[in-house]
């Protein structure tokens, strides 16, 4: 009898170890940013609280710091995608997809009736590049454009350009003073070559990279090798400051934020960080924001915006199952409010509920946002890793002159 | 003894082991890189047959001889490097510091233990410009030189030597010891007897030294020219192959090409054109060393 007793009360457990093992999952998340900052920083917090309530639904974060790209091929290559990822290239995200590896988050969120926590500007541009799909997370909802230091304008007598030859004529003063003109990281390259897509798209339209993708307009075209010519003037007169290409990323936004240099262009997802006292040294109330200017007999206006919804997070489709599920509807219903309350930052899920005070310079991009007629991706949202990496690198010896506007363009209209 | 080393079950015992491994983890790659140079595509968006259609894509490729010529001067150079100023250091151990060298040996054999990467960041702090002027350019903005202030690590003419400076200085110690043990190596006798015949300095290191050591000195060389060739680690952590590709040799290509544009098949087509590299210059340097000594 007890002997029996025993028996069931041992085959219970047994049971009852093995469903509890079988629920239990493990979300990880892997970004190349560090884990305390912008949207990593509030989908770990969110995920932790669901951790608390659900302890069978583990959490954790990897922070990479090699070459997402590469990481992210060796792991899809070794079938070892984590739950949630940063992908840099829309066209490995399709490449991915289409192996069935990639989350299609319109369907899930429907399913999930979570879809109405997206805001549908963001949906567009997401889709817009991935292929009609939506299969990124849109974590952030950027613009981008040139941020400068209103004191130093005001000092000497430079109002907001309204055409790229005002902005040229304005860095020349600038660089006659001795202050810095633009802060850039050529370390990075892409902070240059989105100066190149931003004249290309004043010259041509909003839709000049759409026509590039459907081949009705060339990279070699004159367009292109007037901005590409542009960007290497404004290299070769210093307007970048020294040593360009060494600059690294947190060099160029330190540079700008300790009054070093006069403008930057950069994406709003920096508001977090002009925001920061700390490290905002000019103060947050001394920073404007201007589109790029347009073009002399250019089609594109100030109008058109340089938008999107930072770097792509995608989610892995052979661990979509329930528990994922119910972790997704916590996580993404609360995503959006939390990163206004505790950031301040702009992004492609509704806040519920709007925090008592906002930071100005975040209201004031919210209106630029909102004041958006067209949007347009940057210059490589199209192209493929290699030609990414091609502008990227390349786009150094172009602003040094060691390469030609032509031959730069030349290899990324081939390597396309 | 000889009875256990003609047993074969003996040898299959010392060296099977080994040569599994061996064969697990550098043989089995090797030709699985052979044979990818015939097909293109990568893990993600899988294979297909594409012949010979990636040597005639070598051939025409701009990027590969740059990157060749690159690595080729890059090689010659740092071995060159590295060898002779092993050799100068080593003649310095033996013949005039003597007994006391050890510490200097010790100092100079440091950075070969260093990792790569901490040299890289200790070199391109003291070359750096932004966000504060670097050692050098600190140096030459003291003594009112600001002409020559400039983005050392930025631009490919300076990159060049910044780098082959760093790796002569991070290995020549090794073949500092390498070259020592075999000038320790030479009979006193044959020394003190070219001394007596008035052989002295230069004539004696020409003449009876450098020859003795000439075996030593082919070994570093081989060893130096195969690091060399394929040098990978410093370029990547001192200007990650740029600005631009200005500093990317074929390692770094076939890198990229590979695991950054998905191309695994003309990545291997260009990682063999490494291996025959390496292979060629081995040989050459073989075949020299056989015909000097016969």
């Amino acid at each position: 009898m007890h002997k029996n007793i025993r028996f069931t009360a041992l085959t219970a457990l047994l049971v009852l170890i093995t469903v509890a093992g079988a629920q239990s999952k493990k979300v990880v998340f892997l970004s190349g940013q560090n884990e305390d900052v912008g949207y990593t920083r509030i989908i770990s917090e969110l995920a932790r609280d669901y951790q608390k309530q659900h302890p069978n639904v583990s959490y954790e974060y990897q922070n990479n710091t090699t070459d997402m790209t590469q990481k992210l091929q060796l792991l899809a290559g070794s079938n070892n995608l984590p739950t949630l990822y940063s992908i840099g290239e829309p066209s490995l995200l399709q490449q991915l997809y289409a192996k069935g590896e990639i989350v299609d988050l319109e369907q899930t969120f429907k399913k999930l009736g979570i879809y109405n926590q997206l805001n549908p500007v963001a949906v567009d541009i997401n889709k817009k590049l991935e292929g009609g799909k939506l299969l990124g997370l849109p974590l952030e909802l950027n613009i981008e454009g040139v941020w400068y230091n209103k004191k130093v304008f005001a000092d000497n007598g430079i109002r907001e350009p309204k055409t790229w030859d005002e902005m040229l004529s304005a860095a020349e003063k600038f660089k006659q003073k001795g202050i810095q003109p633009f802060s850039a990281s050529g370390d990075q390259g892409w902070p240059l070559t989105r100066l190149l897509g931003g004249y290309a798209e004043r010259y041509y339209g909003a839709d000049a990279m759409d026509r590039v993708k459907a081949g009705t307009l060339k990279l070699t075209d004159p367009g292109f090798v007037q901005a590409a010519a542009t960007v290497q003037d404004m290299g070769k007169k210093g307007y970048f400051g020294q040593g360009v290409n060494t600059v690294d990323y947190d060099t160029a936004v330190d540079a700008f934020l300790q009054g070093k240099a006069a403008m930057f262009y950069m994406g709003s997802w920096e508001l977090r960080n002009f925001n920061d006292p700390k490290r905002n040294q000019i103060g947050a109330g001394n920073i404007g924001f201007f589109n790029l200017p347009a073009v002399k007999g250019g089609k594109g206006t100030m109008s058109d915006w340089s938008i999107n919804t930072g770097l792509v997070v995608a989610m892995n489709q052979k661990q979509n199952d329930a528990a994922l599920g119910e972790w997704m509807k916590y996580v993404f219903s609360n995503y959006g409010t939390r990163s206004m309350s505790e950031l301040g930052a702009l992004t492609g899920f509704k806040v519920s509920k709007m925090p008592a005070t906002v930071p100005a310079l975040t209201t004031m991009t919210q209106r630029k946002l909102n004041s958006a007629k067209k949007g347009y991706l940057w210059f490589e949202g199209y192209f493929s890793p290699k030609a990414t990496s091609l502008s990227q690198k390349n786009v150094q010896l172009l602003v040094t002159g060691d390469m030609t506007p032509e031959d730069f363009l030349g290899q990324l209209q081939n390597g396309k | 003894m000889n009875k256990v080393l003609s047993d074969w079950r003996a040898i299959a015992v010392f060296v099977g082991p080994a040569l599994l491994l061996y064969t697990c983890i550098v043989l089995i790659p090797i030709f699985w890189s052979l044979g990818l140079t015939a097909y293109e595509g990568s893990p993600i968006t899988g294979f297909r047959l594409v012949g010979a259609e990636n040597f005639i894509r070598l051939i025409h490729d701009a990027t590969f001889f740059k990157a060749l010529w690159f690595g080729t001067r890059y090689a010659l150079f740092v071995s060159a490097g590295q060898v002779i100023f092993g050799l100068l250091l080593a003649l310095m151990y033996a013949f005039y510091l003597k007994k006391t060298s050890a510490l200097v040996r010790t100092l100079v054999f440091l950075p070969v233990v260093l990792p790569t990467v901490a040299v890289a960041q200790m070199v391109s702090k003291l070359f750096a410009i932004v966000p504060q002027y670097g050692l050098i350019n600190s140096a030459l903005h003291a003594v009112h030189l600001d002409s020559l202030v400039q983005a050392w690590l930025g631009q490919g003419s300076t990159a060049f030597w910044i780098i082959a400076a760093m790796d002569i200085w991070k290995a020549m110690g090794f073949y500092a010891i390498l070259l020592y043990t075999g000038l320790v190596e030479i009979p006193e006798e044959t020394i003190e007897a070219a001394r007596l015949d008035g052989a002295q300095g230069w004539s004696l290191a020409r003449f009876v030294v450098l020859p003795l050591l000439a075996p030593i000195t082919v070994a570093s060389l081989i060893f130096s020219l195969n690091g060399t060739l394929k040098v990978f680690d410093s370029i990547m952590a001192l200007t990650g192959g740029g600005p631009g590709n200005a500093t990317t040799p074929l390692t770094l290509l076939f890198y990229r090409t590979s695991f950054t544009y998905s191309e695994y098949g003309y990545g291997s087509t260009l990682a063999l054109t490494l291996a025959l590299q390496c292979l060629i210059v081995t040989l050459l340097i073989f075949w020299r060393a056989r015909k000097s000594g016969a």
